[in-house]
């Protein structure tokens, strides 16, 4: 890790600045519906930090400290990053638009929420940061993709290494994802904010984005998996269970991940019910890799807890290295994962979908995947990573140790309420849920409040994450840098070329299913007759 | 490929579990006609306040009792704020929007809609307790979204 360390670190250093901005949002967030009386607490502050969070945390911070997951594994595994130069340029890329998303979001110009649901209209200047951003990403999946090729022109009969095919895997997600979303944004939206076409279709515009919107989950998830398969079995002392499965799950992923959007679009008027049952099937199918990680993960880590001296049935739980913030980050990630993944199933479920839609029940759930189970798992990540890019051993260990721990209970009791909440009937996203007071809405006001409680618990464990980073660069030493090593397999893969490291003709299928998938929806609703709308910025 | 027997018997239960959801959702949604809100009418949102039902929206009454109830959504208030309908009859909800996106949500009960400027959406409940119930917006809209707030007011069965 030397010529890609720096590279990372730039990475990281924005994913990090965007995480505790994000954070900082959050928290005025939970203040304000639990009724706290602030000095800037006002609707559109509210809205605007919204905006802000869910920019800066599901856009911002995932994808910076993806793509340096990305260089870390390139270099680690497959010898270097291939053309450092254009991994750099989608650095600055990236940054650019980052920078002027953030600014466009932060000027009060563009409170269009992070799903920028057109006919709501945000400054041209947000929809050309977001832009820059993801063709930084682009560029990064070019890098990734190159240093892949070269690996193997180079072993010609080995198989791939298996952190880099889960990152491979990640790379062929958000190429098929960020397709419907460049429709989106290029064919659509573009043109309409800058005033060359005059209206937009919001549903239509709604569906390329959900085609983009699901499997963005599974491109912050799959480099979670690629941690949890790779890493965590070798850092709690195991092995990884089978290496020959992990790459099939990755495949499935792969597969699966695209064709589902429509499960976001279940009450939206246009789009004929066949099609959202369809995707209703492929989004119970691409929950079958999740489950065979559990299997995997879990043995790999029992095998771990056995070779630390666990014994009996349960033994081994108490035997893993608790205190150790990246472990057990992941593994308060992994049973967080658990809840959310049953509440997926509930999410996808056709017509019980009605119960949830756009309730708190959602925000309290993606706030288990995306907000723990990738989130906390990135955040024990950065423990492990720093050492090893900089040779700094992590300043305020015990801070460390409990922080992963705070996350978590922060967490159930922001979402846990939430979910009921939901259930009782009360909107996501809503500056207060005090309806004039109506019957409905009472008993939403304790599940709030206590949500609140969860919300600053979150954002003190937030914080230390960021005094731990800031304080290693600070105040650590600098000393030896451990070297970055990943899980041997109990069940290693097969010799020689195999169909399974072939990600480039599995996303070729993957084409295939989301034509399928969305082909029929898609051509109904381009030759239906429609009325689209003018655009609107009330904010 | 080499599979763990326990990997392998998991996996089974993994795809048996997920057949079973896949089974009780296919079941319901066709022997329960049981479907999301699927309408694909379409409507023009600038003539809205102009001509056709969403102009006076409101309560239609059919010679079977059922109701036919047109609301516009719309910046900050459902017009109508305030549907009164009889319990034990199906009542069809009709909802556009002249400007951005909204949410139909009428707690308590399964009526949850996005509303979008150009489509109508659709759903049918019958109310079977008396009592006031609340509609809220549940889809982002601007700066007033947690202002949107309506009710059906659902009287004795006739």
């Amino acid at each position: 890790m030397t010529v890609a360390a720096r590279l990372v670190l730039a990475h990281l250093w924005v994913a990090i600045a965007a995480f505790a901005l994000g954070a900082l949002m959050a928290v005025m967030q939970a203040l304000a519906r639990a009724g706290v009386e602030l000095p800037f607490g006002t609707a559109r502050l509210y809205y605007l930090s919204v905006t802000a969070h869910g920019v800066l945390e599901a856009l911002v911070f995932t994808t910076f400290f993806i793509m340096a997951l990305g260089y870390v594994v390139a270099e680690t595994t497959l010898g270097r990053v291939r053309g450092v130069g254009w991994a750099w340029a989608g650095f600055w890329v990236a940054l650019i638009g980052t920078v002027m998303t953030t600014l466009a979001i932060l000027s009060g110009t563009s409170t269009v929420l992070y799903t920028f649901y057109p006919p709501l209209e945000a400054h041209p200047a947000f929809y050309v940061g977001a832009t820059l951003l993801v063709v930084g990403s682009w560029i990064w999946c070019g890098v990734m993709i190159a240093s892949v090729r070269a690996w193997r022109a180079a072993n010609r009969d080995a198989r791939v290494p298996l952190a880099a095919h889960g990152m491979l895997a990640t790379v062929a997600i958000w190429l098929l994802a960020t397709a419907g979303l460049a429709v989106e944004v290029l064919v659509f939206i573009l043109p309409w904010s800058l005033g060359f076409v005059e209206r937009i279709d919001p549903i239509v515009a709604r569906t390329y984005f959900w085609w983009f919107g699901h499997p963005l989950t599974y491109f912050w998830l799959v480099p979670a998996y690629v941690l949890w398969y790779t890493v965590i079995p070798q850092v709690a002392g195991g092995r990884l269970f089978s290496d020959a499965v992990t790459r099939v799950v990755f495949v499935q992923f792969v597969l699966f991940s695209t064709p589902v959007g429509l499960h976001h679009q279940f009450t939206d008027p246009g789009i004929a019910s066949a099609w959202k049952l369809v995707h209703t099937f492929t989004t119970y199918a691409v929950m079958f890799p999740s489950l065979v990680t559990a299997f995997t993960v879990l043995a790999s880590l029992e095998i771990a807890g056995r070779a630390r001296g666990g014994g009996g049935r349960f033994g081994w739980i108490g035997a893993l290295p608790w205190g150790d913030p990246f472990f057990s980050g992941v593994a308060l990630a992994m049973v967080t994962f658990a809840l959310g993944g049953f509440g997926g199933a509930i999410n996808a479920a056709y017509a019980m979908n009605a119960m949830v839609h756009n309730t708190a029940w959602i925000q309290g759930h993606f706030h288990l995947t995306v907000g723990t189970a990738v989130a906390l798992t990135f955040m024990g990540a950065t423990y492990w990573l720093l050492p090893r890019l900089t040779g700094r051993a992590i300043a305020f260990p015990a801070v460390a140790a409990m922080q992963p721990y705070l996350w978590f209970i922060g967490m159930q009791c922001f979402s846990i309420p939430s979910h009921i909440a939901g259930l009782l009937g009360m909107p996501r996203r809503i500056y207060t849920g005090e309806f004039q007071g109506v019957e409905a809405a009472q008993a939403w006001i304790p599940l709030v409040n206590l949500s609140a409680v969860g919300g600053v618990i979150l954002f003190v464990s937030a914080m230390l994450y960021v005094g731990v980073v800031v304080g290693t660069m600070l105040v650590a030493p600098r000393g030896a840098r451990p070297p970055v090593e990943y899980a041997e397999p109990v069940v290693p893969p097969a010799d020689g070329p195999s169909i399974w490291d072939r990600l480039g003709w599995w996303s070729a299928v993957a084409v295939v299913l989301i034509l399928l998938a969305y082909g029929p929806a898609l051509y109904h609703l381009h030759t239906m007759q429609r009325f689209p709308a003018q655009g609107f910025s009330p904010f | 490929m080499q599979v763990d027997r326990y990997e392998r018997l998991w996996m089974w239960a993994a795809t048996a579990m997920l057949a079973v959801f896949i089974g009780a959702i296919v079941v319901t949604a066709v022997a329960g006609s049981n479907h999301p809100p699927s309408h694909t009418e379409v409507v023009n949102p600038d003539t809205l306040g102009v001509r056709g039902e969403f102009a006076t929206p409101g309560v239609t009454v059919h010679p079977d009792g059922s109701r036919t109830v047109a609301i516009r959504a719309e910046f900050y208030v459902f017009r109508p704020e305030r549907v009164h309908v009889p319990a034990g009859v199906p009542v069809t909800f009709r909802v556009t929007s002249p400007d951005v996106l909204h949410g139909f949500q009428i707690v308590g009960t399964n009526v949850n809609l996005t509303v979008a400027p150009g489509y109508v959406s659709q759903a049918t409940v019958t109310f079977e307790t008396p009592g006031e119930y609340l509609i809220v917006c549940n889809e982002y809209c601007g700066l007033g979204h947690h202002l949107m707030q309506g009710s059906v007011i659902v009287g004795a069965p006739r």
